[in-house]
């Protein structure tokens, strides 16, 4: 069974990869580069220093992002899921505020922490926080009450409670947030750098496109999707690992 | 209206007030915001005028093919996925990772196919939207009880009523969270593209607006597509509450 799960997935790539060749025949080279040229020019790409400022900026930007998001969401999602009147009131503006196209506030931001590092860093949190937050208030506020009351119960302390009861409850479904999360803050990490900044990935492809130079964006793209899936990829293993052992 | 929906609206009021008070003692300098006061004169201004009329009327029409065509697509993926085995155990492993991949950076590629018009901005705002109404229809396809069918089929229904007696109302919840995020995931695609690069669209003079300092213009014109945006999700959000309401009695 498992081996036949690699064999499907290696033949979904391959049908990707006839279809990227088969539209670099169709379009020509003014349009797109063929798969192994753009392999071999991201791989150029990693290996000059001159794109390492850049890359450097954009990883720095990611993570400083995904640390404040991470952090606000998770706590500010326990927090407002614990208490209830408090969940009610701010849910739905929450999912609310989620629907709404965050690039719309662009110029907001970029008015009020400049040019640097700062307004990436903020689209990326703005991006990932509420998505974590609405998945952690989920957590806490599903957590079967009969687990609560067995705790209470066998006169278990509050400091047993939290970690026996609650933090195993919760923490799969959070976890599962903290994916999606990373995935956003990613997004608008690299949303941020599109629009104003003089470093970063997103910076060098806005460059490329405005240069029409399309090796650069097609290698860029992939640096990038291929960073997306293999991160994703290993989130999703800790992740069904969580609600495994759950289960 | 219940007590938790006034509290919501006093929060949203209060911060506007707030906001205003802040702008009024000059803590915050006009050069970065505009009085939330001046921005809702600002937004009145523009759908008084008409100014950005034709920009209004491509950014909804792109939103709304996007929205269908992600709803659609996303229903037939779904149900290729569920029918075919082959399909599934090819497919499903990418859907869950799909998400990782912003749609967006392939924009630019797709200018370069299509040219800088609607269709690469509606293809960019499918790409968001139709994957997690995939998602979520398969979710409520798997998730219907057996029991149901097994009910049916001892009463002898039809398939094609099954179907439409069955399993779509059986579903229903799960395909109405695909649908609400297909609709913010298009409205995101349809904005964030105009925002990038194009010649037209609410996102385009947002941006434009900006560059050029305009502060009252571009504040106005948030203003107008927040509004546009949650009214959209509060309309649908309250449309299939009650038609669940009706189908789960």
């Amino acid at each position: 069974m498992r081996a036949r799960q690699v064999l499907y997935t290696a033949g979904f790539i391959a049908a990707l990869l006839i279809f990227w060749q088969a539209l670099y025949w169709i379009f020509g080279a003014r349009v797109l580069t063929p798969p192994w040229t753009t392999f071999a020019n991201a791989w150029n790409m990693l290996k000059m220093p001159d794109y390492w400022p850049d890359l450097g900026e954009s990883i720095r930007a990611f993570l400083i992002a995904l640390i404040i998001a991470f952090g606000m969401g998770t706590i500010g999602g326990i927090v407002i899921g614990a208490w209830r009147a408090c969940s009610e009131v701010l849910e739905p503006l929450l999912v609310n505020i989620n629907t709404v196209p965050k690039v719309a506030l662009y110029p907001v931001i970029l008015l009020i922490f400049g040019l640097g590092i700062w307004s990436k860093v903020v689209f990326g949190v703005l991006h990932g926080v509420i998505p974590i937050m609405i998945s952690s208030i989920g957590a806490v506020r599903n957590v079967n009450p009969i687990y609560v009351r067995c705790g209470r119960t066998m006169h278990l302390t509050h400091w047993q409670m939290l970690r026996r009861v609650w933090v195993p409850a919760c923490v799969p479904e959070i976890f599962s947030g903290l994916r999606l999360g990373f995935s956003l803050t990613l997004l608008g990490t690299i949303f941020g750098e599109f629009f104003a900044s003089q470093k970063g990935v997103g910076f060098l492809l806005m460059n490329a496109i405005d240069l029409r130079n399309i090796p650069t964006i097609m290698s860029l793209i992939l640096i990038l999707v291929v960073f997306a899936v293999l991160s994703n990829s290993a989130l999703l293993a800790v992740d069904r690992r969580l609600h495994r052992t759950q289960a | 209206m219940t007590r938790y929906a006034w509290m919501r609206l006093g929060i949203v009021v209060g911060a506007g007030v707030i906001l205003e008070i802040l702008f009024r003692t000059g803590v915050i300098p006009r050069l970065i915001m505009i009085p939330p006061s001046e921005m809702l004169a600002s937004a009145w201004q523009i759908l008084a005028s008409g100014e950005f009329k034709g920009d209004f009327y491509f950014s909804l029409l792109n939103i709304a093919f996007a929205i269908g065509l992600s709803v659609a697509g996303g229903f037939l993926t779904a149900l290729a996925i569920y029918s075919v085995p082959l399909l599934r155990a090819t497919l499903e492993p990418f859907l869950t990772s799909y998400s990782a991949v912003p749609p967006i950076v392939f924009y630019p590629m797709l200018i370069v196919i299509f040219g800088l018009n609607r269709n690469p901005q509606i293809i960019i705002a499918v790409m968001f939207g139709l994957v997690p109404m995939a998602i979520n229809t398969i979710n409520g396809l798997y998730r219907i009880r057996p029991v149901f069918l097994k009910v049916g089929r001892a009463h002898r229904v039809s398939a094609l009523a099954s179907v439409f007696r069955i399993q779509l109302p059986a579903a229903a919840p799960y395909l109405f969270v695909g649908v609400t995020l297909a609709v913010s995931y298009s409205v995101i695609g349809v904005i964030s593209t105009e925002f990038i690069l194009s010649a037209s669209g609410i996102g385009h003079q947002i941006s434009f607006a900006y560059d050029n300092y305009d502060n009252r213009a571009m504040y106005g014109l948030v203003v107008l597509l927040l509004a546009i945006a949650t009214l959209l999700n509060s309309t649908l959000r309250y449309y299939s509450h009650r038609m669940l309401q009706r189908w789960t009695r």
